[in-house]
């Protein structure tokens, strides 16, 4: 019954998507009020729907439904319940309704929250959103049904890919997701308000706090994501620019350039179209990451030649999404004044100039992403990785770092760069001391250099706007900048330092050896075999000591899943505040003199690692800041306008006609 | 005759099981003695891929190939050859796929070029976007740039 049940969901869902677009429609219309009243019930109760089809597959992943073709092929009975219910998203079709479920559930959110905009640019949103909900209904339903059933349950299901069984499978992709899919109301938004012409501060003000959910949640996904491929493929590698990684990496980049172009708008009236555009943007990067993850393309362009399926599904949907905003932003542009205007050396000509950095970064990842499929589709396999990303991007990068220091100090509409003299020198002179420094410590490459000095400059100019500043007054908004941009400043030093300063240790040890590794010293204790639920592994016994500190006993494993066949190896992390040394222990290698069994033990000492993942986090609450702020201070002048109705009305009855109305 | 096929059996399992559980290159775990040089290896086996595995790179994969590579790089190097002529020598062997670090040639020119492009419309929107918005307010303040 349970699958039964959540197919019926989908298939009402999908159907009231196509109530939500009609009645959408309907809205634009002036004698459509009486159909536009459907779009808002129409989108809550799919969110409701929808939300109960993926709580059934959460369910029927739970109790191991054997006769499910899904929980078959990727669960198994002995797993852990927590592995259980992650896995339910670790596969394609649960991963899709995992994302069709967002997108569901954030429609119905702005349907049943949003007051502020006009009618219209409402139903004109809803229809939009019920649009792009219509066309991933139907590419669930059609090629990826989460709930066929087997003619025959199977006896025994065939497990989960043990790199995904682990604690980062529960939060990766689905924080991942809120984010990714938390950019389509940014788009419906976008593009309700261009349809409408209504291209306005307020809908700016509407539209900030669904991008920055999204950005807060696209941030901790990325973090986390990244942490988690650090600790679990067992190399210390934390970014490898794997197209899966760019997928993710190219909303960010949109989406950050969109929050900061919809806060001028929201602030200055500037910008307008630049934010549509944007807006466009950061969700056909979002979809194209769906396409590249979900269509096997990845795997091998000739795969999804064979089995175009679903990849053509998918682009099908992508070029009518954005072939469609676009051909209505050409239509739309021209009417929608440029809004205000500013010089460049203001705050909104340095917003301007990182957002087409931004952008220009993104076009490189794209380019990097895509130049190799393109490729083999013709027979050429070349490789793109970090020797191209890695200096294509900083071309780029450093002066939108730069400016990203420099710009927070300038005053809006137009300044003057003497103005800020003292601050350029202090950044300048931070710069350049930086640099001296670390060349003189040791003969390093220029960009992690670069990047040293960059993030000290920016670690200082992110506190600099507090300059001259009533702490104790200022908006929880600007404190959210501070912390933000600070956090880029921690992440992009955790980066450089651990490029620059990593030190690695390769050895065969036999039980009673050891090793040194940048100060520290790690002994092998011994091996020995244990066992998990689904796994064996060997676990080694390491003491690690740094200096004279007592030693520190570790327990790395090298695991064998045995459903599906699979070694993993668990590496051990010890952290502190100063960087985290990693240990793995690998196969045995051979005997040595005495005959005893010596094992490969890999050793790194990374400096400041952990900055990277602390930056993100600090990012992500530098944005939740930012809601929090901007929330309250629009509770706070709805309060304050209820409060005044109220009173202008006790006044009027009170005089009871005998004063004049106040002027207002 | 049952055994005879048993035992016939067992000479093919031998060698393929053999492959499984053959000990490893000796460089590919470990490292070369002079730090300046594993320093290079370090450098140059970030930069190739491990043609086994899905977007990693012969420094952080335990696949039996990537130490095979691993241990081709740290020999080459101690027998005196430098990083780009072992890359040139990877990659007419196992074709530039092997790379990650493209070269300019008649099939990748498109990821140079076009960076280059892009780098002259940034310019462009730039100037249009703030350049000339400079020069408005200029005109109407009536003030020469």
């Amino acid at each position: 019954m349970i699958a039964e049940i959540g197919l019926a969901a989908l298939w009402l869902s999908a159907a009231l998507a196509v109530l939500q677009m009609v009645s959408g429609a309907f809205g634009l219309r002036a004698d459509g009020a009486q159909m536009a009243a459907y779009a808002r019930p129409a989108a809550v109760v799919q969110a409701f729907l929808a939300v109960l089809a993926f709580c059934m597959l959460l369910w029927a992943f739970a109790i191991t439904d054997l006769s499910i073709k899904l929980v078959a092929t990727n669960s198994h009975s002995m797993k852990p319940l927590i592995f259980k219910l992650a896995g339910t998203w670790g596969n394609h079709e649960g991963s899709m309704l995992l994302w069709v479920t967002v997108l569901a559930f954030s429609g119905g959110l702005i349907a049943l929250l949003e007051r502020r905009l006009p009618e219209k640019t409402m139903s004109a949103t809803l229809g939009v959103q019920g649009f792009v909900a219509l066309g991933f209904y139907a590419f669930l339903l059609l090629s990826s049904n989460p709930f066929e059933r087997l003619p025959v349950p199977a006896v025994e299901g065939s497990g989960l890919n043990p790199l995904l069984q682990d604690i980062g499978l529960a939060f990766h992709p689905p924080t991942l997701y809120i984010g990714y899919v938390g950019i389509s109301v940014a788009f419906s938004l976008a593009m309700g308000a261009l349809i409408t012409r209504q291209v306005t501060p307020d809908f700016a003000k509407v539209m900030r706090p669904w991008v920055l959910g999204a950005w807060v949640f696209l941030t901790l996904g990325i973090t986390a994501g990244s942490y988690w491929a650090y600790y679990e493929l067992g190399w210390g590698g934390w970014w490898f620019w794997d197209p899966v990684e760019n997928a993710s990496l190219m909303p960010w980049l949109a989406a950050t350039a969109l929050l900061h172009s919809v806060s001028v708008l929201a602030a200055r009236d500037a910008l307008r179209t630049w934010t549509i555009m944007l807006g466009v943007l950061a969700f056909s990067m979002s979809m194209l990451g769906t396409f590249l993850v979900r269509s096997g393309v990845l795997t091998s362009v000739h795969a999804f030649a064979v089995d175009p399926e679903r990849g053509t599904f998918i682009l099908g949907l992508l070029g009518l999404y954005i072939g469609g905003s676009l051909l209505i932003f050409a239509l739309r542009a021209g009417s929608i004044a440029e809004g205000k205007r500013f010089t460049a050396t203001s705050r909104e000509g340095a917003l301007v100039f990182n957002n087409v950095m931004l952008s220009a970064i993104l076009a490189i990842v794209l380019l990097g992403t895509l130049y190799p499929l393109l490729t083999e589709a013709f027979d050429v396999r070349v490789s793109v990785g970090p020797p191209y990303f890695n200096p294509a991007g900083a071309i780029f990068a450093i002066p939108m770092l730069i400016v990203m220091a420099i710009g927070p100090l300038l005053r809006w509409k137009s300044d003057k760069p003497a103005r800020i003299q003292l601050e350029l020198s202090i950044l300048a002179a931070i710069v350049i001391a930086v640099v001296a420094l670390v060349a003189f410590l040791g003969d390093y490459s220029i960009l992690p250099i670069l990047g040293l000095a960059l993030a000290v400059a920016l670690g200082v100019a992110a506190f600099l706007p507090l300059r001259g500043r009533n702490l104790m007054r200022l908006p929880l908004a600007t404190w959210g900048m501070v912390v933000a941009h600070f956090g880029i400043a921690v992440a992009l030093f955790g980066m450089a330092s651990e490029s620059a300063f990593t030190s690695e240790k390769l050895a065969a040890m036999a039980p009673g050896d050891s090793t040194e590794v940048a100060g520290w010293n790690v002994e092998l204790l011994g091996v020995e075999p244990v066992a998990g639920p689904n796994w064996t592994a060997m676990e080694g016994r390491i003491a690690v000591a740094r200096g004279d500190e007592a030693p520190t006993i570790i327990g790395p494993q090298a695991r064998n899943f045995w459903s599906p066949p699979q070694p993993t190896s668990e590496s051990t992390l010890v952290t502190r505040l100063d960087g985290q040394l990693y240990v793995v222990i690998g196969d045995q290698a051979g005997f040595d003199e005495n005959g005893a069994a010596r094992w490969q033990v890999r050793v790194w000492w990374k400096p400041f690692v952990t900055f990277i993942w602390y930056g993100g986090l600090l990012v992500s609450l530098g944005g939740v800041m930012a809601i929090i702020g901007r929330l309250l201070a629009d509770l706070r002048r709805r309060r304050a306008k209820t409060k005044g109705d109220e009173r202008r009305e006790d006044v009027a009855a009170l005089s009871d006609e005998a004063m004049p109305e106040p002027a207002e | 005759m049952r055994g005879l096929l048993l035992a016939f059996l067992a000479l093919i399992a031998v060698p393929l099981a053999a492959q499984d559980t053959m000990p490893p290159a000796p460089y590919a775990y470990t490292q070369l003695d002079d730090p300046a040089l594993e320093a290079q290896a370090v450098e140059l086996m970030e930069t190739l891929r491990c043609l086994k595995c899905q977007s990693q790179s012969i420094h952080d994969s335990d696949a039996p190939m990537a130490g095979d590579m691993r241990h081709q790089v740290r020999t080459r190097l101690l027998a005196g050859e430098s990083p780009e002529q072992i890359r040139s020598w990877l990659i007419q062997r196992y074709g530039d796929y092997v790379s990650y670090q493209p070269e300019v040639s008649s099939t990748t020119w498109p990821l140079f070029a076009i960076p280059l492009l892009l780098l002259l419309v940034v310019a462009a929107i730039l100037l249009r976007r703030l350049g000339k918005r400079r020069a408005e307010d200029d005109a109407e303040t009536g003030v020469d740039a």
